[in-house]
């Protein structure tokens, strides 16, 4: 298929558990998510050469990196995978300049070769007047430039992104993930992002795999990442409502009993186990607590109120918990406060039922934005 | 109760008291070698041949230890920081060995093991290589004694080194040596120098090893401090005195010579 392409498979023992995994990735940008310690970084590694798998075939186009079954093992030297590393692991004692012209390939035969090709990577990453810098003078996102700069330089076959926005301030990071998003498409490499940011994820890359505890537990686009979670992991790293139960037909309509408590009805026909998503901004909060349980309506205290932008997120501590978005016109009408009863309510329309597949565990949930 | 100021007042008085009875301590007896005779006298005395060749064997010594400290200590600093294997520790305590052992013990040692009639001495014997009271027996008992000085501070200095850089330059393109000389030793060279210093000063000073192992042959094996030792014992108090005034204005010497270059270097 795609020769510019690559393509991993991977097992490996972890200390926990083992990493078993398979995907492929285009001339695309493929964000690797899941919980910390899942396996993201190893996965990154193996990549690069910085970690030998026990079993493995990782090939950027036709070209084996490491290949187990025949013996092929390229020490990360010789791979041209250009990594971009979490705070940018600039070497602290050279200047940006030198930094850049580390890696640069193919090798410059001379000084000034050498020092034009340091200005033109400078000049297209717009650091040019950070030449002569060291990399403690500079900010977090001029770091991350440099960073993408010099693993450029090294002219790649693929580029491994590890939590390349992390380490940045909120107003840093949303400038340089325009700019990364910019340069990738320019670059058109195979890129994989590893992030615990859905915002990265969601302005970065076409495509999604989710890992958990070693093994692929969705592959899929952007899109349906966001539609159809295939777990409580990419339903709390979306920020949408995610819910177990069991559905049975009721007229023209579903109606999903919940584990433990509440129902669900849906605008929708399906049987058996499933998972029920609803978007957070669909859910309304009202501060009254209703006696009767009723369907698509759950009551509990406002465990948390965030406020985000223009809303505010209010995660109500019913049984099962729901998260809310609350336009800020509304939060000021209704003068919630943590603590308080609340029911929170949402239509059938706005529910989206799910078969569930192979219900992985919910391992450790990403931090809250 | 005491008021925070009187409180104040009294942990410096202590902390100036601490001071003062230290730079005494250390500072009188260094200043009393150069006061206690005549400076033209001390220069007269440092003419002789004895106090010459003491200097020639020393530096030549000393420099020669540090070179193969240098050389074999980096390596194995480098594995016991960067590596897990087992018997690590084991071998990073068995290297510090030197360092509670009284130097005589190591002569001893290095006797038992490279001697005419030590573990190793009839096979070295046969091949006419012989060790014992040349000047390669003085480096021997230098380096023996020295070399944890330079492998502890070069372990620690490799230790410090965050491992994401070395993995940075190997996507660069480098390989483990280039990113061991561009990378890792740069990050690491306060650490590598002020071990280096520390180990060519610890050789320049030794005396037990080298004293029971090379002897103390003018112009073959003694070293300062030996050839101070023999004119102490011979009563020349003068030759001892110019010959310590010596050693303490080289070992000066080196240290600040070490730390401007290093300073001039981080600036």
């Amino acid at each position: 298929m795609n020769t510019q392409g690559l393509t991993v498979e991977l097992r490996h023992p972890l200390r926990q558990f083992e990493l078993d995994v398979r995907f492929q990735v285009g001339s695309e940008t493929l964000a690797l998510v899941g919980p910390s310690g899942a396996g993201k970084t190893s996965v990154l590694r193996a990549i690069a050469g910085l970690l030998r798998p026990k079993e493995g075939i990782i090939m950027a186009g036709e070209t084996p990196l490491i290949d187990t079954t025949r013996r092929v093992m390229l020490p990360p030297e010789d791979r041209a995978v250009g990594m971009m590393f979490q705070e940018g692991a600039l070497f602290p004692h050279m200047s940006v300049a030198k930094n850049v012209a580390y890696g640069l390939r193919p090798r410059p035969k001379n000084r000034a070769e050498r020092r034009h090709r340091v200005r033109e990577l400078l000049d297209q990453f717009g650091i040019a007047s950070l030449a002569k810098a060291r990399p403690g003078e500079i900010s977090g996102g001029e770091r991350q430039r440099v960073a993408l700069a010099r693993a450029v330089g090294r002219s790649p076959r693929v580029l491994l992104l590890d939590e390349p926005l992390s380490a940045l301030d909120s107003v840093t990071k949303a400038q340089v993930s325009a700019e990364l998003a910019r340069w990738l498409s320019e670059l058109r490499l195979p890129t994989i992002l590893v992030s615990h940011d859905f915002e990265d994820v969601a302005g970065l890359a076409n495509r999604v795999v989710v890992l958990d505890r070693g093994k692929v537990v969705q592959d899929a686009s952007v899109d349906d990442f966001v539609d159809a979670p295939a777990s409580p992991f990419v339903a709390a790293f979306t920020g949408v409502n995610f819910f177990h139960g069991t559905a049975a037909r009721a007229g023209d309509r579903v109606e999903v009993a919940l584990e433990p408590a509440g129902t669900v009805v849906a605008a929708v026909s399906q049987a058996g186990p499933v998972a029920v998503v609803v978007d957070p901004w669909a859910v309304r909060v009202d501060p009254d607590d209703e006696a009767v349980s009723r369907p698509n309506t759950l009551v509990g205290p406002i465990l948390q109120i965030s406020r985000l932008g223009g809303t505010a997120r209010v995660k109500v501590g019913s049984t099962p918990p729901v998260l809310a978005e609350v336009p800020p016109k509304r939060l000021a009408v209704l003068a919630l406060e943590q603590g308080q009863v609340v029911t929170a309510r949402w239509d059938a329309e706005d529910v989206r039922v799910l078969a569930a597949g192979t219900a992985p565990s919910a391992g450790e949930l990403p931090r809250s934005r | 109760m005491l008021s925070r100021r009187l409180q104040r007042g009294a942990a410096a008085a202590v902390t100036a008291a601490a001071a003062a009875v230290l730079i005494i301590f250390i500072g009188l007896p260094l200043l009393s070698i150069f006061l206690r005779v005549p400076l033209p006298t001390l220069f007269h005395q440092l003419h002789s041949q004895v106090v010459r060749d003491a200097l020639a064997v020393s530096l030549k010594t000393s420099l020669v230890s540090l070179a193969f400290i240098v050389v074999v200590g980096t390596p194995v600093a480098h594995l016991i920081a960067t590596k897990r294997f087992p018997g690590r520790n084991v071998l990073a305590t068995f290297l510090e060995l030197p360092l509670v052992l009284p130097p005589v013990v190591a002569g001893i040692a290095l006797f038992a093991a490279f001697g005419r009639l030590g573990l190793l001495g009839q096979q070295l014997y046969a091949l006419h290589i012989h060790i014992p009271f040349t000047w390669i027996a003085v480096v021997m008992a230098q380096s023996f004694v020295a070399m944890p000085f330079y492998v502890r501070q070069a372990t620690a200095g490799f230790a410090s080194v965050d491992r994401q850089f070395v993995r940075a330059s190997r996507t660069l393109g480098a390989g483990p040596a280039r990113s061991f000389f561009r990378i890792e030793a740069p990050l690491a060279s306060k650490s590598l120098s002020a071990g280096a210093t520390l180990a060519w000063a610890r050789a320049l000073g030794e005396f037990g090893a080298t004293a029971l192992f090379a002897g103390s042959l003018p112009g073959i094996t003694q070293t300062l401090p030996l050839a101070i030792y023999a004119e102490f014992s011979a009563l020349n108090f003068k030759g001892t005195l110019a010959m310590s005034a010596l050693l303490v204005a080289i070992s000066f010497a080196i240290l600040l010579v070490v730390r401007i270059a290093f300073n001039w270097r981080v600036t």
